[in-house]
């Protein structure tokens, strides 16, 4: 197993588990709780570190997990309360990062966990990371989890794909019906947390923002159906992550970045080309209608 | 602590971040507003490949080239989210995540050539991912200082033109105001203002600068002039008291600090304010729910004594039981509502149950006559729609003597006048 073939696996993990669950995310307009959540995994990793002393991916995992979900509830009491719902989430990330970001300055300055290392990942470094778990040896710890993560993803989407369908496109019929809308929020928020964790140090916070919104907003513009756009999202994210490493390997840039930029461009390429979405597209159908206005 | 707030370069250092406190709080109160306080956050990611390109062309880190390059990119940003939204089905969250994601990624990867460069390792760009105030020179706080002077001039000349852009567009433009170039311009000022923040603060935290001081300031008041002014303080505060905490400590992000300082503002504003603080409105809750629960017992009581003196012409008293049928309390309620009532002299309990007192039939008299008049306003509603109750403030013994006229005879068609206060005299000389 080479070098290679653990980042470009460890990349296209990154790049499904992302893609699906941010479809969901685009279609519930919850995006901006996303850029959120990434952001305050930073001070679930610090303070598990704090409190258990040690750098085990498991614990970090745990409490990435808990202080996401959290961010969630905080906005929503915010919300509650009377605070706008953009600036709820705004005021609610900035202070849990920057609290993150105090307790790394303060505690853990020459630990593993350095800020900068947090915002643009460190994906080269992941094939040496490895650890023996269940008798297999020489698998890194990030596909390990990432591996993990995205079984819980793909799982819970089929289980509840009726669910998260219906009430994604129309929330007062699901609610009407009994569904446990709520819990559908915050399974949503779980799955989105965990993903951001497993993806973090591969990807960086910010850049797993990229990496959730990109390819769901690209597959957005290309289908109607919502199994074709999980599908899509999932090969974005892919094409996006492996060639993203690519032309980082090739002009010797950040890996995370180059992904990001990637995810971009092939949006991009959507927003004008797609075949019913796209600005071309627009123009002529546009032009036809004008045509036919003349005719008539 | 004193002897640094002597050093010239810790004074410069405070000189700067307070002016941007107070430039970003000044202007965030615009975009809050508008419901646009995320598109600050987008600004500020999308400035960083500017800032790299920037320093790629002129090679040091020239305060102004900088400031302009990610100036320029920030406006490339907005506009690319404003151009995705009008083109596309996605929404403004999508577009905003998207943007300042991939622009981030851009900026991320130009860092990595820049710290390749030769100059590039002493370049100090990191710092603009956190902010780094202390690194600011007297130099860059000159060019802050004018930049800030000239967005709070521009603010004050054209308030009036701003507040009727931001609260009602399709007005102003009624008006002849030229809205498009208006709205151009706030957004080019926010915009700035976000920049000359970026070294300070940083770019992941920028966001908070722009949301934090508005919500604070909008817990305290409801008129425009004094939000801005007070946005303004709060900024300058938790500028001040950011830098103010970091100068000591090495190695300490002055960014982050400053906007803890800010959301400590909001959470406390958020708490104690008035008329809108969450204790004030506990309190208001809290008394509303005593009251309901006392007129709810006095009514049923009201009600029970009714039908049986329409009956036997006697007045009992009622047991707890024959009350809850009519309206249901939770045990503490009811008690602690009781006891109140006894307290008032409204109520009094014998061994069988309670009864109302004279003064106490009169009180719920009024509650009653209140709650059935509303009913007949809701069985009615078309014909009194023209009645304006919220502004009486849901009293129905307050309104015009017409309206309360129809209502009364209203009352009268379905036999629902309360009848027991008219007859009471009588019926307090027979015997409990």
């Amino acid at each position: 197993m080479t070098y290679t073939f653990w980042i470009l696996l460890t990349a296209s993990l990154v790049g499904i588990s992302c893609g699906i669950v941010g479809v969901l995310l685009i279609l519930r307009k919850m995006a901006m709780l996303s850029d959120a959540i990434s952001h305050t995994v930073l001070l679930g990793i610090i303070s598990s570190y704090l409190i258990t002393n040690s750098l085990d991916g498991f614990y970090m995992f745990i409490g990435a997990a808990i202080v996401g979900v959290l961010t969630t509830v905080f906005v929503q009491l915010l919300n509650s309360a009377g605070v706008q719902s953009d600036a709820a989430i705004g005021v609610v990330f900035t202070f849990l990062f920057a609290i993150g970001v105090i307790l790394v300055s303060m505690f853990a300055r020459d630990v593993h966990i350095d800020v900068e290392h947090s915002i643009m990942g460190e994906i080269a470094f992941i094939p040496w990371m490895t650890v023996d778990w269940f008798g297999i040896e020489g698998i890194p710890q990030a596909v390990w989890m990432l591996g993990f993560v995205l079984i819980i993803d793909l799982f819970l989407i089929l289980l509840l794909y009726k669910e998260f369908k219906l009430s994604s496109f129309d929330p007062g019929l699901a609610a009407a019906l009994g569904l446990p809308v709520g819990l559908l929020h915050y399974v949503l928020m779980g799955m989105t947390s965990i993903t951001a964790v497993a993806s973090f140090d591969a990807v960086g916070a910010i850049l797993v923002v990229a990496m959730l919104i990109a390819p769901g907003a690209t597959a957005y513009l290309l289908t109607e159906r919502l199994h074709m756009m999980f599908i899509l999202s999932a090969v974005f994210g892919v094409i996006a992550a492996v060639t993203g490493y690519f032309i980082a390997a090739w002009l010797n840039a950040s890996i995370a970045g180059m992904m990001a930029t990637m995810a971009g461009v092939l949006f991009l390429l959507a927003f004008i080309f797609s075949p019913t979405h796209g600005i071309i597209a627009k123009r002529f159908s546009q032009r036809k209608i004008q045509q036919v206005d003349i005719e008539t | 602590m004193l002897n640094l707030l002597m050093d010239p370069n810790t004074q410069w250092v405070l000189f700067g971040t307070t002016l941007l406190g107070i430039t970003s709080g000044v202007l965030g109160s615009f975009a809050l507003l508008r419901r646009q306080s995320l598109i600050g956050d987008a600004m500020s990611h999308a400035a960083l490949p500017g800032i790299c390109i920037a320093f790629l062309i002129t090679g040091e880190k020239m305060m102004g080239a900088l400031l302009l390059g990610a100036g320029i990119s920030a406006y490339i940003g907005t506009y690319c989210i404003q151009a995705i939204v009008r083109h596309t089905r996605l929404k403004m969250d999508t577009a905003i995540g998207l943007i300042l994601s991939v622009f981030f990624g851009v900026g991320i990867v130009l860092m990595t050539f820049i710290n390749r460069l030769p100059s590039g390792n002493q370049s100090g760009l990191d710092e603009f991912i956190f902010g780094q105030a202390a690194a600011m020179v007297s130099g860059d706080v000159r060019v802050i200082a004018i930049v800030a002077v000239i967005l709070l001039v521009i603010t004050l000349l054209l308030f009036k033109e701003l507040k009727l852009l931001i609260f009602d567009r399709e007005f102003a433009q009624g008006l002849g105001l030229p809205t498009t170039v208006l709205n151009g311009l706030l957004m080019t000022m926010i915009v700035t203002a976000v920049v000359i923040g970026l070294q300070a603060v940083g770019v992941v935290l920028m966001a908070a600068m722009l949301i934090a001081p508005p919500i604070t300031a909008r817990y305290w008041t409801n008129r425009l002039d004094h939000m801005v002014i007070i946005s303004g303080l709060v900024g300058a505060l938790s500028g001040g008291l950011g830098t103010f905490i970091s100068a000591p400590i090495t190695g300490m992000p002055t960014g982050p600090l400053i906007v803890v300082s800010a959301c400590t503002l909001f959470l406390i504003s958020l708490v104690i304010a008035p008329e809108r603080g969450l204790f004030v409105k506990a309190w208001r809750l809290y008394q509303l729910r005593k009251r309901t629960a006392q007129e709810q017992i006095l009514q049923s009581l009201y009600e029970r004594t009714e039908e049986q003196y329409e009956k036997t012409e006697t007045i009992d008293a009622f047991s707890r039981e024959a009350l809850e049928a009519l309206r249901p309390l939770s045990d503490f309620r009811f008690k602690k509502a009781v006891a109140n009532l006894q307290k008032s002299g409204d109520v009094e309990a014998y061994k069988n149950g309670y009864s109302l007192t004279l003064s106490g039939c009169e009180r719920a008299h009024r509650v009653t006559l209140n709650n059935r008049l509303m009913q007949m306003y809701a069985m009615h509603e078309l014909q009194f729609a023209s009645l304006p109750m919220e502004h009486y403030n849901w009293d129905f013994l307050s309104i015009p003597e017409d309206d309360r006229n129809s209502l009364d005879h209203l009352l009268k068609e379905h036999q629902l006048q309360p009848k027991l206060l008219h007859r009471l005299p009588e019926t307090e000389r027979i015997n409990r």
